[in-house]
């Protein structure tokens, strides 16, 4: 498989006050793949699926080293502009977190910022429920308050709005940790039908989950990255000890 | 057995306690309500005062009371809101914040009367705006700017962090983010602290004796320089002042119960405007 590199991390170290989340860590995020991040809780895999979108810079304290290229350039750098770096990796959270207002307004939320354009930003909405795997259950609905959605609904529509703003770059913290098992199918299959249009990163405490929707695999170990590589090969031939214990369940 | 017998106690005497603030309740309610009743007619809440205040109605004193209330939440709620956002949302989380943090709290505690020798030192005599309507209620405003900008502090803290995560997250910058989403989402808090701001307004004497209020009106204060009269004061001049203390007793419950109502209503007011706002955002 020929892997054209989206994203490149190099020699990153992060912490909180004196304590290092992260520890030198090197990888690349190849483009229209999707790469899952492992790990026992406390790893740093939410820390360092942050650092993509800097939004460990809303954490008070915090103090982060090296490099992480996105088209060539140093999203790391401080005086990058992180509005724009935003609308270009987006980010689905932990717990859905649609914004109180209507169906539509969650969607249009990202694009009201930057079009004034009615129409366009109409079609942007349809759009992206349609490719969120929404639509066909919320379009008579459009204006009815989020909030009355069900988990998973509210978790599709988390990632319609991500994805009306046209990012390059989808990352998923954990985006199933809140929802029962039929919801999460349908997130895994939506993420597998994204990755033609976006590169994905996704953190998951699932090992299953991490082998169904990842075409390559990080394994964090206290914010040591122990291992990378196909999802296939680094669960079948693990080749570092720790990788091959945490994976059979030894700990974690 | 012995931690159930406790407990039952325990119980027992909470809800006793509720009883005893119930009872003074309903005995202060029924007290204005009864010794007020007898004056209030249609001719009391239109009419100017008649005779030395022993006849005639109320009605300047209520428009007083209504304008010198506006008055001071048109000036106070903005600042205040304001200020919070500084404070909650762009403020450096530093040393010198949070010494303006507790001042804030501090200015709280300051007697109202201070805040009337304040006003008369500062909005009266200095700026020159004299007893007049716009130095009480500029005075007004800054006594409950403290109780609205810890409300509406206490509000925005209690937005969900998942909603700006998800603002920033979308490429929202800061403002937009307060605007679109936290400002909103804080809104029914920061109205139920406006609500308590405007029952302690509309009730506050002291700060409005040197700075606003005058015992006896012909008519109604025809522009923000003039003088007014408020209830508040009206009941004080009324139990102090003038030669019929008997007729002017029962004035002064009048005024007290229509006091009340008023301070009521408006918190009703309040009340609805913001279980509507609560509907929309959850």
């Amino acid at each position: 498989m020929d892997n054209i590199a989206a994203m490149r991390v190099e020699n990153v170290n992060f912490f909180y006050g004196k304590k290092q989340a992260l520890r030198n860590i090197n990888m690349e995020i190849y483009k229209n793949q999707v790469t899952a991040i492992i790990g026992p809780s406390g790893c740093g895999k939410s820390t360092f699926i942050r650092l993509f979108n800097r939004m460990n810079d809303l954490v008070p304290n915090t103090k982060v080293e090296g490099k992480i290229y996105l088209d060539n350039k140093d999203i790391l750098y401080p005086k990058v502009n992180v509005v724009k770096l935003r609308r270009k990796v987006g980010m689905v959270f932990q717990k859905p977190n649609p914004f109180p207002k209507s169906i539509f307004q969650n969607v249009s939320y990202g694009l009201e910022i930057k079009s004034k354009n009615k129409d366009f930003i109409k079609e942007q909405v349809v759009k992206s429920l349609k490719r969120a795997a929404l639509w066909e259950e919320v379009k008579d609905r459009l204006y009815d308050n989020a909030l009355g959605l069900s988990g998973g609904q509210q978790q599709r529509l988390c990632i319609a709005r991500c994805l009306a703003v046209e990012p390059d770059v989808l990352l998923f913290d954990e985006p199933c940790a809140s929802l029962d098992p039929h919801s999460t199918r349908r997130i895994e299959e939506l993420i597998q039908e994204l990755k033609e249009y976006y590169t994905i990163v996704i953190v998951t405490h699932n090992l299953q989950q991490a082998s169904r929707v990842a075409d390559y695999t990080a394994f964090l170990y206290l914010g040591e990255l122990i291992e990378f590589g196909e999802t296939g090969r680094l669960f079948t031939v693990p080749e570092d000890k720790r990788t091959e214990q945490y994976i059979t369940g030894k700990f974690g | 057995m012995k931690s159930e017998i406790t407990q039952k106690l325990g119980f027992t005497l909470l809800f006793f306690c509720i009883l005893i603030m119930l009872f003074f309740l309903g005995v202060l309610v029924y007290f204005v309500a009864s010794k007020g009743f007898s004056v209030l007619s249609w001719n009391f809440l239109t009419d100017i005062p008649r005779e030395g205040m022993t006849a005639g109605g109320i009605a300047p004193a209520i428009v007083g009371t209504l304008y010198l209330t506006l008055g001071s939440i048109i000036f106070s709620l903005p600042l205040g809101v304001a200020c919070a956002i500084y404070l909650c949302e762009y403020g450096p989380k530093s040393y010198v914040v949070n010494i303006i943090r507790i001042s804030i709290n501090n200015l709280a505690g300051v007697p109202s009367v201070v805040f009337g020798l304040f006003g008369l030192a500062v909005f009266v005599k200095f700026f020159g705006f004299g007893v007049s309507m716009l130095s009480g209620s500029l005075t007004l405003g800054m006594l409950v700017l403290p109780q609205i900008i810890s409300a509406s502090q206490e509000a925005l803290l209690a937005v969900p962090q998942s909603y700006r995560e998800a603002s920033f997250a979308l490429g929202a910058t800061p403002w937009q983010t307060i605007k679109k989403t936290t400002l909103p989402a804080a809104l029914p808090g920061i109205l139920t602290g406006t609500i308590l701001s405007i029952g302690r307004v509309a009730g506050e004497t002291a700060p409005i004796i040197f700075t606003a209020a005058t015992f006896y009106m012909r008519g109604f204060p025809d522009s923000v320089f003039s003088e007014v009269m408020a209830l508040p004061y009206h009941i004080y001049a009324l139990m102090t002042e003038g030669t019929h203390p008997e007729q002017q007793t029962q004035i002064a419950y009048g005024c007290a119960l229509i006091l009340l109502l008023l301070v009521l209503s408006v918190s009703a007011i309040a009340i609805i405007i913001r279980q509507k706002q609560r509907k929309h955002y959850g």
